[in-house]
Protein backbone atom coordinates (compact mmCIF):
# COMPACT_ATOMS: atom_id res chain seq x y z
CA UNK A 1 0.00 0.00 0.00
CA UNK A 2 1.21 3.28 -0.60
CA UNK A 3 -0.36 6.90 0.23
CA UNK A 4 1.17 10.21 -1.46
CA UNK A 5 0.26 13.64 -1.08
CA UNK A 6 0.97 16.98 0.51
CA UNK A 7 1.75 17.98 4.01
CA UNK A 8 -0.16 19.62 6.04
CA UNK A 9 1.45 20.48 9.23
CA UNK A 10 -0.38 20.45 12.36
CA UNK A 11 1.47 21.13 16.15
CA UNK A 12 1.03 18.92 19.31
CA UNK A 13 -2.14 17.94 21.08
CA UNK A 14 -4.59 18.34 18.36
CA UNK A 15 -7.86 17.19 19.98
CA UNK A 16 -10.52 15.79 18.28
CA UNK A 17 -12.95 18.61 19.43
CA UNK A 18 -10.54 20.75 17.42
CA UNK A 19 -10.96 17.96 14.77
CA UNK A 20 -14.74 18.92 15.09
CA UNK A 21 -15.93 20.81 17.46
CA UNK A 22 -18.76 18.38 19.87
CA UNK A 23 -21.66 20.88 19.12
CA UNK A 24 -21.45 20.33 15.62
CA UNK A 25 -22.51 17.00 16.50
CA UNK A 26 -25.77 18.09 17.20
CA UNK A 27 -26.59 19.16 13.65
CA UNK A 28 -25.60 15.55 12.09
CA UNK A 29 -23.02 12.84 12.12
CA UNK A 30 -23.00 12.34 8.40
CA UNK A 31 -19.01 13.30 7.74
CA UNK A 32 -19.94 14.62 4.32
CA UNK A 33 -21.91 17.62 5.85
CA UNK A 34 -18.95 18.15 9.03
CA UNK A 35 -16.27 18.25 6.79
CA UNK A 36 -16.28 22.04 6.11
CA UNK A 37 -16.16 22.17 9.88
CA UNK A 38 -12.62 19.92 9.68
CA UNK A 39 -9.81 21.58 12.27
CA UNK A 40 -12.13 25.06 12.70
CA UNK A 41 -11.51 25.07 16.41
CA UNK A 42 -7.49 25.72 14.68
CA UNK A 43 -8.07 27.19 11.85
CA UNK A 44 -11.63 28.51 10.16
CA UNK A 45 -10.06 28.47 7.06
CA UNK A 46 -8.34 25.03 6.95
CA UNK A 47 -11.42 23.16 5.82
CA UNK A 48 -11.52 24.98 2.44
CA UNK A 49 -7.76 24.54 1.77
CA UNK A 50 -7.45 20.32 1.78
CA UNK A 51 -6.91 19.27 -1.67
CA UNK A 52 -7.80 15.21 -2.04
CA UNK A 53 -5.38 13.20 -1.02
CA UNK A 54 -3.17 15.65 1.46
CA UNK A 55 -1.65 13.90 4.45
CA UNK A 56 -1.52 15.55 8.13
CA UNK A 57 1.40 15.78 9.51
CA UNK A 58 0.96 16.35 13.63
CA UNK A 59 3.23 16.55 16.53
CA UNK A 60 2.58 14.76 19.84
CA UNK A 61 -0.64 13.25 21.30
CA UNK A 62 -2.78 13.25 17.87
CA UNK A 63 -6.74 12.94 18.60
CA UNK A 64 -6.52 12.94 22.50
CA UNK A 65 -9.78 14.10 24.09
CA UNK A 66 -13.03 12.65 23.45
CA UNK A 67 -13.20 9.69 21.82
CA UNK A 68 -15.76 10.64 19.39
CA UNK A 69 -15.17 7.98 16.45
CA UNK A 70 -16.27 11.30 14.00
CA UNK A 71 -13.11 12.93 14.25
CA UNK A 72 -11.91 9.84 12.19
CA UNK A 73 -14.68 10.02 9.39
CA UNK A 74 -14.73 13.65 8.83
CA UNK A 75 -10.62 13.72 8.21
CA UNK A 76 -12.01 10.51 5.44
CA UNK A 77 -14.61 12.43 3.99
CA UNK A 78 -12.67 15.72 4.04
CA UNK A 79 -10.27 13.79 1.60
CA UNK A 80 -7.01 13.43 3.60
CA UNK A 81 -4.94 10.50 2.94
CA UNK A 82 -3.35 9.42 5.97
CA UNK A 83 -2.39 11.24 9.47
CA UNK A 84 1.33 11.03 10.24
CA UNK A 85 2.36 12.17 13.69
CA UNK A 86 5.06 11.39 16.61
CA UNK A 87 2.32 9.92 18.47
CA UNK A 88 -1.68 9.57 18.91
CA UNK A 89 -4.60 9.08 21.71
CA UNK A 90 -5.15 5.54 21.97
CA UNK A 91 -8.97 6.13 21.19
CA UNK A 92 -8.40 8.04 18.21
CA UNK A 93 -5.32 5.36 16.91
CA UNK A 94 -8.12 2.25 17.23
CA UNK A 95 -10.99 4.45 15.89
CA UNK A 96 -8.72 5.52 12.39
CA UNK A 97 -7.54 1.63 12.22
CA UNK A 98 -11.54 0.80 12.66
CA UNK A 99 -12.24 3.13 9.89
CA UNK A 100 -9.30 2.23 7.14
CA UNK A 101 -7.69 5.28 7.84
CA UNK A 102 -3.96 4.53 7.49
CA UNK A 103 -2.42 6.17 10.56
CA UNK A 104 1.32 6.25 11.23
CA UNK A 105 3.26 6.73 14.23
CA UNK A 106 7.01 8.71 12.96
CA UNK A 107 9.36 11.53 14.12
CA UNK A 108 7.65 14.64 11.83
CA UNK A 109 9.98 17.33 13.34
CA UNK A 110 11.70 17.89 10.44
CA UNK A 111 8.07 17.53 8.19
CA UNK A 112 7.38 21.08 7.11
CA UNK A 113 3.47 22.45 5.67
CA UNK A 114 3.53 21.79 1.88
CA UNK A 115 6.39 18.88 1.51
CA UNK A 116 5.68 15.85 -0.75
CA UNK A 117 5.05 12.79 1.48
CA UNK A 118 4.63 9.14 0.63
CA UNK A 119 3.83 6.22 3.00
CA UNK A 120 4.51 3.12 2.25
CA UNK A 121 3.32 -0.02 3.91
CA UNK A 122 4.69 -3.40 3.30
CA UNK A 123 4.00 -6.66 5.62
CA UNK A 124 3.30 -4.36 8.88
CA UNK A 125 6.26 -2.25 8.34
CA UNK A 126 5.71 1.29 7.30
CA UNK A 127 8.27 4.01 5.91
CA UNK A 128 7.53 7.62 5.12
CA UNK A 129 9.63 9.12 3.01
CA UNK A 130 9.60 13.12 2.80
CA UNK A 131 10.27 13.40 -0.83
CA UNK A 132 11.19 17.49 -0.55
CA UNK A 133 13.90 17.39 1.82
CA UNK A 134 14.85 13.86 1.04
CA UNK A 135 14.52 11.95 4.58
CA UNK A 136 12.80 8.69 5.08
CA UNK A 137 11.48 8.15 8.84
CA UNK A 138 10.23 4.88 9.82
CA UNK A 139 7.05 4.24 11.48
CA UNK A 140 5.96 1.98 14.22
CA UNK A 141 5.57 -1.60 12.85
CA UNK A 142 1.67 -2.41 12.93
CA UNK A 143 0.85 -5.26 15.21
CA UNK A 144 -1.14 -8.48 12.85
CA UNK A 145 -4.19 -7.46 14.00
CA UNK A 146 -3.52 -3.79 13.20
CA UNK A 147 -2.39 -5.18 9.80
CA UNK A 148 -5.34 -7.17 8.86
CA UNK A 149 -8.25 -4.76 9.79
CA UNK A 150 -6.25 -2.27 7.30
CA UNK A 151 -6.56 -5.24 4.62
CA UNK A 152 -9.72 -5.40 5.34
CA UNK A 153 -10.71 -1.98 5.17
CA UNK A 154 -11.52 -1.35 8.68
CA UNK A 155 -13.61 -2.88 11.46
CA UNK A 156 -16.79 -3.00 9.86
CA UNK A 157 -15.77 -5.00 6.38
CA UNK A 158 -14.02 -7.34 9.17
CA UNK A 159 -16.41 -8.70 10.94
CA UNK A 160 -18.82 -8.40 8.17
CA UNK A 161 -16.45 -11.05 6.68
CA UNK A 162 -15.60 -12.95 9.44
CA UNK A 163 -18.72 -12.74 12.45
CA UNK A 164 -15.95 -13.05 15.03
CA UNK A 165 -13.06 -11.12 16.67
CA UNK A 166 -11.03 -14.53 16.81
CA UNK B 1 0.37 -15.91 38.45
CA UNK B 2 2.37 -14.25 41.10
CA UNK B 3 4.07 -11.64 38.83
CA UNK B 4 1.26 -9.48 37.35
CA UNK B 5 -0.38 -6.07 37.32
CA UNK B 6 -4.49 -5.50 37.71
CA UNK B 7 -4.41 -5.25 34.33
CA UNK B 8 -2.73 -8.01 33.36
CA UNK B 9 -4.59 -10.02 35.69
CA UNK B 10 -8.15 -8.90 34.39
CA UNK B 11 -6.94 -9.37 30.47
CA UNK B 12 -5.95 -12.78 31.47
CA UNK B 13 -9.11 -13.60 33.26
CA UNK B 14 -11.21 -12.06 30.02
CA UNK B 15 -9.30 -13.80 27.14
CA UNK B 16 -8.60 -17.54 28.44
CA UNK B 17 -4.54 -17.37 29.02
CA UNK B 18 -2.47 -15.38 30.73
CA UNK B 19 -1.35 -12.44 28.82
CA UNK B 20 1.68 -10.09 29.40
CA UNK B 21 2.16 -6.29 28.65
CA UNK B 22 2.75 -5.78 25.04
CA UNK B 23 0.40 -8.92 23.60
CA UNK B 24 -2.53 -8.53 21.64
CA UNK B 25 -5.85 -9.88 23.64
CA UNK B 26 -8.94 -10.47 22.34
CA UNK B 27 -10.77 -10.54 25.51
CA UNK B 28 -14.52 -11.37 26.41
CA UNK B 29 -16.83 -8.23 28.08
CA UNK B 30 -18.71 -7.86 31.06
CA UNK B 31 -20.57 -4.77 30.04
CA UNK B 32 -20.62 -2.49 27.32
CA UNK B 33 -22.41 0.97 27.38
CA UNK B 34 -22.97 3.45 24.57
CA UNK B 35 -24.31 7.17 24.72
CA UNK B 36 -26.38 8.98 22.51
CA UNK B 37 -23.25 10.77 21.11
CA UNK B 38 -21.62 7.45 20.03
CA UNK B 39 -24.32 4.96 19.65
CA UNK B 40 -26.47 6.31 16.19
CA UNK B 41 -23.23 5.60 14.70
CA UNK B 42 -22.29 2.20 16.16
CA UNK B 43 -25.73 1.02 15.54
CA UNK B 44 -25.46 1.89 12.13
CA UNK B 45 -22.05 0.37 12.37
CA UNK B 46 -23.85 -3.01 14.19
CA UNK B 47 -25.96 -3.00 11.18
CA UNK B 48 -23.26 -2.92 8.58
CA UNK B 49 -21.71 -5.71 10.21
CA UNK B 50 -24.48 -7.86 9.55
CA UNK B 51 -25.83 -8.15 13.31
CA UNK B 52 -29.30 -9.23 14.18
CA UNK B 53 -28.97 -10.17 17.69
CA UNK B 54 -26.37 -8.46 20.52
CA UNK B 55 -23.92 -10.93 21.95
CA UNK B 56 -26.12 -10.23 25.51
CA UNK B 57 -28.81 -8.13 25.41
CA UNK B 58 -28.36 -7.59 29.50
CA UNK B 59 -24.94 -6.50 29.07
CA UNK B 60 -25.69 -4.05 26.61
CA UNK B 61 -27.05 -0.14 27.76
CA UNK B 62 -27.24 3.28 25.97
CA UNK B 63 -27.21 6.69 28.05
CA UNK B 64 -29.01 9.43 26.54
CA UNK B 65 -26.61 11.86 28.56
CA UNK B 66 -24.89 14.18 26.21
CA UNK B 67 -28.17 15.47 24.55
CA UNK B 68 -30.02 16.32 27.67
CA UNK B 69 -32.61 17.22 26.81
CA UNK B 70 -32.31 17.21 22.93
CA UNK B 71 -32.74 20.86 21.71
CA UNK B 72 -32.86 19.93 17.98
CA UNK B 73 -35.39 17.72 16.09
CA UNK B 74 -31.66 16.42 15.16
CA UNK B 75 -31.00 14.95 18.69
CA UNK B 76 -34.05 13.91 19.31
CA UNK B 77 -34.05 11.49 16.29
CA UNK B 78 -30.64 10.34 17.72
CA UNK B 79 -32.28 9.61 20.93
CA UNK B 80 -35.50 7.66 18.78
CA UNK B 81 -33.02 5.80 16.84
CA UNK B 82 -31.50 4.38 20.43
CA UNK B 83 -34.76 3.89 21.74
CA UNK B 84 -36.02 1.68 18.93
CA UNK B 85 -32.92 0.16 18.36
CA UNK B 86 -32.65 -0.77 22.13
CA UNK B 87 -36.55 -1.50 22.65
CA UNK B 88 -36.03 -4.34 19.34
CA UNK B 89 -32.50 -5.77 20.61
CA UNK B 90 -33.55 -5.69 24.30
CA UNK B 91 -30.83 -3.59 25.66
CA UNK B 92 -31.43 -1.22 28.10
CA UNK B 93 -31.63 2.50 28.00
CA UNK B 94 -30.92 5.33 30.74
CA UNK B 95 -33.44 7.72 29.68
CA UNK B 96 -32.77 11.70 29.52
CA UNK B 97 -32.07 12.83 32.93
CA UNK B 98 -31.11 9.58 34.52
CA UNK B 99 -27.22 10.71 34.19
CA UNK B 100 -24.05 10.69 32.75
CA UNK B 101 -23.25 7.37 31.09
CA UNK B 102 -20.50 5.67 33.44
CA UNK B 103 -21.89 7.32 36.42
CA UNK B 104 -25.68 5.44 36.14
CA UNK B 105 -23.74 2.11 35.74
CA UNK B 106 -21.74 2.85 39.23
CA UNK B 107 -24.90 4.15 40.77
CA UNK B 108 -26.92 0.86 39.39
CA UNK B 109 -24.20 -1.94 40.64
CA UNK B 110 -23.50 -2.62 37.21
CA UNK B 111 -19.90 -3.12 37.65
CA UNK B 112 -18.03 -5.22 39.59
CA UNK B 113 -14.36 -5.73 40.39
CA UNK B 114 -12.23 -7.49 37.97
CA UNK B 115 -14.70 -6.56 35.32
CA UNK B 116 -14.03 -5.63 31.89
CA UNK B 117 -16.19 -2.50 30.92
CA UNK B 118 -16.16 -1.32 26.94
CA UNK B 119 -17.90 2.02 27.12
CA UNK B 120 -18.23 4.58 23.87
CA UNK B 121 -16.99 7.44 26.03
CA UNK B 122 -13.64 9.03 26.62
CA UNK B 123 -13.96 9.14 30.67
CA UNK B 124 -15.59 5.22 31.00
CA UNK B 125 -12.02 5.04 32.97
CA UNK B 126 -14.09 6.41 35.67
CA UNK B 127 -15.63 2.86 36.58
CA UNK B 128 -11.86 1.76 37.22
CA UNK B 129 -12.16 3.10 40.95
CA UNK B 130 -14.31 -0.01 41.42
CA UNK B 131 -11.03 -2.43 40.43
CA UNK B 132 -12.62 -2.73 37.10
CA UNK B 133 -10.48 -2.69 33.41
CA UNK B 134 -12.68 0.07 31.64
CA UNK B 135 -11.63 1.62 28.86
CA UNK B 136 -13.50 4.32 26.36
CA UNK B 137 -13.61 3.41 22.82
CA UNK B 138 -15.50 4.72 19.77
CA UNK B 139 -18.25 3.86 17.79
CA UNK B 140 -16.89 0.89 16.02
CA UNK B 141 -15.54 -0.84 18.95
CA UNK B 142 -18.63 -0.29 20.47
CA UNK B 143 -20.50 -2.00 17.78
CA UNK B 144 -18.32 -4.72 17.71
CA UNK B 145 -18.25 -5.56 21.05
CA UNK B 146 -22.36 -5.17 21.06
CA UNK B 147 -21.94 -8.08 18.66
CA UNK B 148 -19.40 -10.54 19.35
CA UNK B 149 -19.22 -9.68 23.16
CA UNK B 150 -15.13 -8.99 22.10
CA UNK B 151 -12.65 -6.79 21.95
CA UNK B 152 -8.94 -6.80 20.72
CA UNK B 153 -6.53 -5.03 23.07
CA UNK B 154 -2.83 -4.60 23.56
CA UNK B 155 -2.38 -5.35 27.17
CA UNK B 156 -0.87 -2.38 27.97
CA UNK B 157 2.20 -1.15 30.63
CA UNK B 158 1.34 0.01 33.58
CA UNK B 159 2.49 2.92 35.40
CA UNK B 160 2.17 2.79 39.06
CA UNK B 161 1.04 5.88 41.31
CA UNK B 162 1.74 5.50 44.67
CA UNK B 163 -0.34 8.01 46.94
CA UNK B 164 1.87 8.66 50.65
CA UNK B 165 1.22 10.69 53.12
CA UNK B 166 -1.59 13.01 54.26
CA UNK B 167 -3.65 14.98 52.51
CA UNK B 168 -4.39 18.59 53.77
CA UNK B 169 -7.89 19.27 54.54
CA UNK B 170 -7.62 21.79 51.77
CA UNK B 171 -7.08 19.60 48.93
CA UNK B 172 -9.46 17.72 47.33
CA UNK B 173 -9.42 14.62 44.50
CA UNK B 174 -9.86 16.90 42.16
CA UNK B 175 -6.76 18.66 43.20
CA UNK B 176 -4.30 15.46 43.53
CA UNK B 177 -5.93 14.53 39.85
CA UNK B 178 -4.96 17.71 38.39
CA UNK B 179 -1.36 17.91 40.05
CA UNK B 180 -1.02 14.12 38.37
CA UNK B 181 -1.96 14.85 35.00
CA UNK B 182 0.42 18.53 35.28
CA UNK B 183 3.24 15.63 36.23
CA UNK B 184 2.65 13.01 33.44
CA UNK B 185 1.67 15.72 30.70
CA UNK B 186 -1.18 15.58 28.40
CA UNK B 187 0.71 12.13 26.97
CA UNK B 188 2.30 10.94 29.58
CA UNK B 189 0.14 7.75 30.46
CA UNK B 190 -0.69 7.26 26.60
CA UNK B 191 -1.48 3.20 26.31
CA UNK B 192 -1.18 3.19 29.84
CA UNK B 193 -2.73 1.62 32.69
CA UNK B 194 -2.43 3.97 35.85
CA UNK B 195 -2.69 1.54 38.89
CA UNK B 196 -3.13 3.21 42.25
CA UNK B 197 -1.54 2.12 45.19
CA UNK B 198 0.44 3.51 48.69
CA UNK B 199 -0.72 4.10 52.29
CA UNK B 200 -2.82 7.02 51.90
CA UNK B 201 -5.45 5.04 49.44
CA UNK B 202 -7.77 4.50 52.82
CA UNK B 203 -7.86 8.32 52.95
CA UNK B 204 -9.38 8.23 49.44
CA UNK B 205 -13.69 7.49 49.51
CA UNK B 206 -15.51 5.78 46.41
CA UNK B 207 -16.22 9.48 44.97
CA UNK B 208 -12.62 10.52 45.43
CA UNK B 209 -11.68 7.59 43.59
CA UNK B 210 -14.29 8.21 41.08
CA UNK B 211 -11.85 11.70 40.35
CA UNK B 212 -9.26 10.34 40.28
CA UNK B 213 -9.26 7.55 37.72
CA UNK B 214 -11.95 9.43 35.72
CA UNK B 215 -9.36 12.39 34.89
CA UNK B 216 -6.41 9.92 34.34
CA UNK B 217 -7.65 10.01 30.57
CA UNK B 218 -6.38 13.46 30.35
CA UNK B 219 -3.23 11.93 30.79
CA UNK B 220 -3.78 9.45 27.49
CA UNK B 221 -4.03 6.68 30.03
CA UNK B 222 -6.30 3.58 28.87
CA UNK B 223 -7.35 2.69 32.01
CA UNK B 224 -6.53 3.60 35.36
CA UNK B 225 -7.61 0.98 38.51
CA UNK B 226 -7.59 0.99 42.27
CA UNK B 227 -7.16 -1.85 44.02
CA UNK B 228 -9.41 -4.06 45.32
CA UNK B 229 -10.22 -7.69 45.52
CA UNK B 230 -7.80 -7.96 42.47
CA UNK B 231 -4.65 -6.28 43.49
CA UNK B 232 -0.84 -6.47 41.66
CA UNK B 233 1.54 -9.11 42.51
CA UNK B 234 4.52 -8.11 45.01
CA UNK B 235 6.99 -8.62 42.07
CA UNK B 236 4.60 -7.40 39.13
CA UNK B 237 6.74 -5.41 36.62
CA UNK B 238 5.50 -1.67 36.34
CA UNK B 239 6.79 0.60 33.55
CA UNK B 240 7.39 3.42 35.72
CA UNK B 241 6.34 4.35 39.35
CA UNK B 242 5.60 7.30 40.36
CA UNK B 243 5.27 8.70 44.37
CA UNK B 244 3.19 11.00 44.93
CA UNK B 245 3.58 12.78 48.60
CA UNK B 246 0.44 14.15 49.42
CA UNK B 247 1.44 16.64 51.75
CA UNK B 248 2.58 18.49 49.35
CA UNK B 249 -0.35 18.80 47.12
CA UNK B 250 -1.93 21.97 47.43
CA UNK B 251 -5.00 23.54 45.60
CA UNK B 252 -4.84 23.46 41.38
CA UNK B 253 -6.17 25.25 38.94
CA UNK B 254 -6.10 24.28 34.89
CA UNK B 255 -5.79 27.29 32.67
CA UNK B 256 -7.27 27.77 29.43
CA UNK B 257 -6.95 25.66 26.81
CA UNK B 258 -5.70 22.50 28.11
CA UNK B 259 -6.64 20.22 31.61
CA UNK B 260 -2.89 19.81 31.59
CA UNK B 261 -2.19 23.29 31.81
CA UNK B 262 -2.27 23.44 35.46
CA UNK B 263 -0.81 25.64 38.05
CA UNK B 264 -1.29 26.28 41.77
CA UNK B 265 -4.29 28.32 42.05
CA UNK B 266 -2.84 31.42 43.61
CA UNK B 267 -1.23 32.21 40.66
CA UNK B 268 -4.39 32.44 39.31
CA UNK B 269 -6.15 34.33 41.76
CA UNK B 270 -8.21 37.49 41.22
CA UNK B 271 -9.37 36.09 37.64
CA UNK B 272 -13.48 37.98 37.54
CA UNK B 273 -16.06 34.96 36.45
CA UNK B 274 -18.93 35.27 35.09
CA UNK B 275 -19.71 31.49 35.04
CA UNK B 276 -19.35 29.16 37.27
CA UNK B 277 -20.40 25.53 36.30
CA UNK B 278 -21.01 22.68 38.84
CA UNK B 279 -21.29 19.53 37.44
CA UNK B 280 -20.02 16.79 34.80
CA UNK B 281 -18.42 13.05 35.36
CA UNK B 282 -15.29 14.96 37.30
CA UNK B 283 -17.20 17.34 39.91
CA UNK B 284 -20.91 16.38 40.13
CA UNK B 285 -21.76 14.20 42.58
CA UNK B 286 -23.42 14.71 45.51
CA UNK B 287 -20.28 15.09 47.51
CA UNK B 288 -18.97 17.94 45.23
CA UNK B 289 -22.27 20.24 45.72
CA UNK B 290 -22.10 19.74 49.45
CA UNK B 291 -18.03 20.77 49.43
CA UNK B 292 -19.34 23.62 46.70
CA UNK B 293 -21.81 24.93 49.00
CA UNK B 294 -20.04 25.29 52.24
CA UNK B 295 -16.94 27.03 50.35
CA UNK B 296 -19.71 29.24 48.67
CA UNK B 297 -21.04 29.88 52.90
CA UNK B 298 -17.30 30.24 53.86
CA UNK B 299 -16.86 32.98 51.19
CA UNK B 300 -20.38 34.92 52.15
CA UNK B 301 -23.29 33.14 50.77
CA UNK B 302 -24.22 35.08 48.50
CA UNK B 303 -23.83 34.55 44.58
CA UNK B 304 -21.57 37.77 43.37
CA UNK B 305 -23.14 40.26 40.86
CA UNK B 306 -22.85 39.12 37.50
CA UNK B 307 -22.02 35.62 38.07
CA UNK B 308 -24.05 32.63 36.56
CA UNK B 309 -24.19 29.44 38.85
CA UNK B 310 -24.95 26.76 36.99
CA UNK B 311 -25.57 23.09 38.50
CA UNK B 312 -25.79 19.78 36.78
CA UNK B 313 -25.63 16.70 38.72
CA UNK B 314 -24.05 13.98 36.97
CA UNK B 315 -27.06 11.60 37.61
CA UNK B 316 -30.54 11.44 38.80
CA UNK B 317 -29.23 9.55 42.08
CA UNK B 318 -27.21 12.81 43.03
CA UNK B 319 -29.67 15.08 42.24
CA UNK B 320 -32.19 13.28 44.61
CA UNK B 321 -29.54 12.91 47.00
CA UNK B 322 -29.10 16.68 47.10
CA UNK B 323 -32.88 17.64 47.01
CA UNK B 324 -33.34 14.94 50.19
CA UNK B 325 -30.52 16.90 51.78
CA UNK B 326 -31.30 20.50 50.81
CA UNK B 327 -28.25 21.45 49.63
CA UNK B 328 -30.28 21.75 46.04
CA UNK B 329 -32.76 24.16 47.60
CA UNK B 330 -30.56 26.20 49.28
CA UNK B 331 -28.00 26.88 46.15
CA UNK B 332 -31.58 27.64 43.63
CA UNK B 333 -32.43 29.83 46.55
CA UNK B 334 -29.34 31.67 46.37
CA UNK B 335 -29.85 32.06 42.50
CA UNK B 336 -27.97 28.71 40.88
CA UNK B 337 -29.71 27.30 37.92
CA UNK B 338 -30.55 23.55 37.71
CA UNK B 339 -30.29 21.64 34.32
CA UNK B 340 -31.13 18.12 33.21
CA UNK B 341 -28.59 15.84 34.90
CA UNK B 342 -26.52 14.69 32.40
CA UNK B 343 -23.06 15.87 30.60
CA UNK B 344 -24.65 19.12 30.51
CA UNK B 345 -22.84 22.53 29.49
CA UNK B 346 -19.11 20.80 29.51
CA UNK B 347 -19.11 19.60 25.62
CA UNK B 348 -21.11 22.12 24.25
CA UNK B 349 -23.64 19.71 23.53
CA UNK B 350 -26.74 20.55 26.27
CA UNK B 351 -27.05 22.78 28.58
CA UNK B 352 -25.43 26.86 29.34
CA UNK B 353 -23.68 27.75 26.47
CA UNK B 354 -20.64 30.88 27.68
CA UNK B 355 -21.30 34.24 26.58
CA UNK B 356 -18.73 35.74 24.13
CA UNK B 357 -15.61 36.75 25.79
CA UNK B 358 -16.95 35.58 29.39
CA UNK B 359 -14.70 33.36 31.78
CA UNK B 360 -16.24 30.12 33.13
CA UNK B 361 -14.82 28.48 36.33
CA UNK B 362 -15.93 24.66 35.96
CA UNK B 363 -15.68 21.33 37.65
CA UNK B 364 -15.11 19.77 34.29
CA UNK B 365 -12.88 17.61 32.87
CA UNK B 366 -11.52 19.35 29.85
CA UNK B 367 -11.12 23.18 28.38
CA UNK B 368 -10.41 23.02 25.02
CA UNK B 369 -10.83 26.02 23.19
CA UNK B 370 -14.85 25.76 22.12
CA UNK B 371 -15.33 23.02 24.77
CA UNK B 372 -18.72 24.68 26.01
CA UNK B 373 -19.55 25.72 22.74
CA UNK B 374 -17.88 29.06 22.37
CA UNK B 375 -14.65 29.89 20.91
CA UNK B 376 -14.27 33.21 22.82
CA UNK B 377 -14.76 31.77 26.14
CA UNK B 378 -11.91 31.29 28.74
CA UNK B 379 -12.49 28.29 30.43
CA UNK B 380 -10.63 27.45 34.09
CA UNK B 381 -11.05 23.92 35.60
CA UNK B 382 -10.74 23.45 39.58
CA UNK B 383 -12.46 21.56 42.49
CA UNK B 384 -15.99 21.78 43.73
CA UNK B 385 -14.82 24.27 46.81
CA UNK B 386 -12.64 26.46 44.82
CA UNK B 387 -16.00 26.81 42.47
CA UNK B 388 -17.90 27.37 45.35
CA UNK B 389 -16.40 30.27 46.39
CA UNK B 390 -15.71 31.82 43.27
CA UNK B 391 -19.71 32.08 43.02
CA UNK B 392 -19.78 34.21 46.22
CA UNK B 393 -16.82 36.06 45.21
CA UNK B 394 -16.52 36.39 41.26
CA UNK B 395 -13.47 35.86 41.18
CA UNK B 396 -10.74 32.45 41.09
CA UNK B 397 -9.74 33.03 44.90
CA UNK B 398 -6.46 32.54 46.38
CA UNK B 399 -7.41 29.77 48.92
CA UNK B 400 -10.26 27.38 49.96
Amino acid sequence: MTVHGRARALGDDVNTDYIISSSRKRATIDPKQLAPYLLEGISPEFAASVRPGDVLVAGRNFGCGSAMEVAVTVIQAAGIGAVVARSFARSFFRNAINNGLLVVECDTASFQEGDDVTIHVSDGQVQVHNETRDITAAGAPLPPIVQELIRSGGLVPYLAARGSLD
Amino acid sequence: MTTHTISEKILSAHCGRPVRAGEIAICRVDCVIGTDGSGPMAIDYFEQMGGQTLFDPSRVFFSLDHYAPPDTPQTMAFHQRIREFAASHGATVFEVGDGISHQVAVDRGLVGAGDLVVGADSHMVTCGALNAFAIGVGSSDLAAAMLTGKIWLRVPETIRVILRGRRPADVAAKDVALFLIQRFGGDGANYHTIEFAGDALPAFSRDDRLVLCNLMVEAGAKAAIFPGPITADPQAVFHIESECDLAEVTPQVALPHAPVNVVPLGAAAGVPVQMVFIGTCTGGRAVDFRDAWDAFMRAGGRLADGVQLVLTPASRDVHDQILADGTLARFQAAGAVLTTSGCGACCGTSGVIPGDGTTVLSTANRNFKARMGNATAQIYLASPAVCGTAAATGRIPEHV
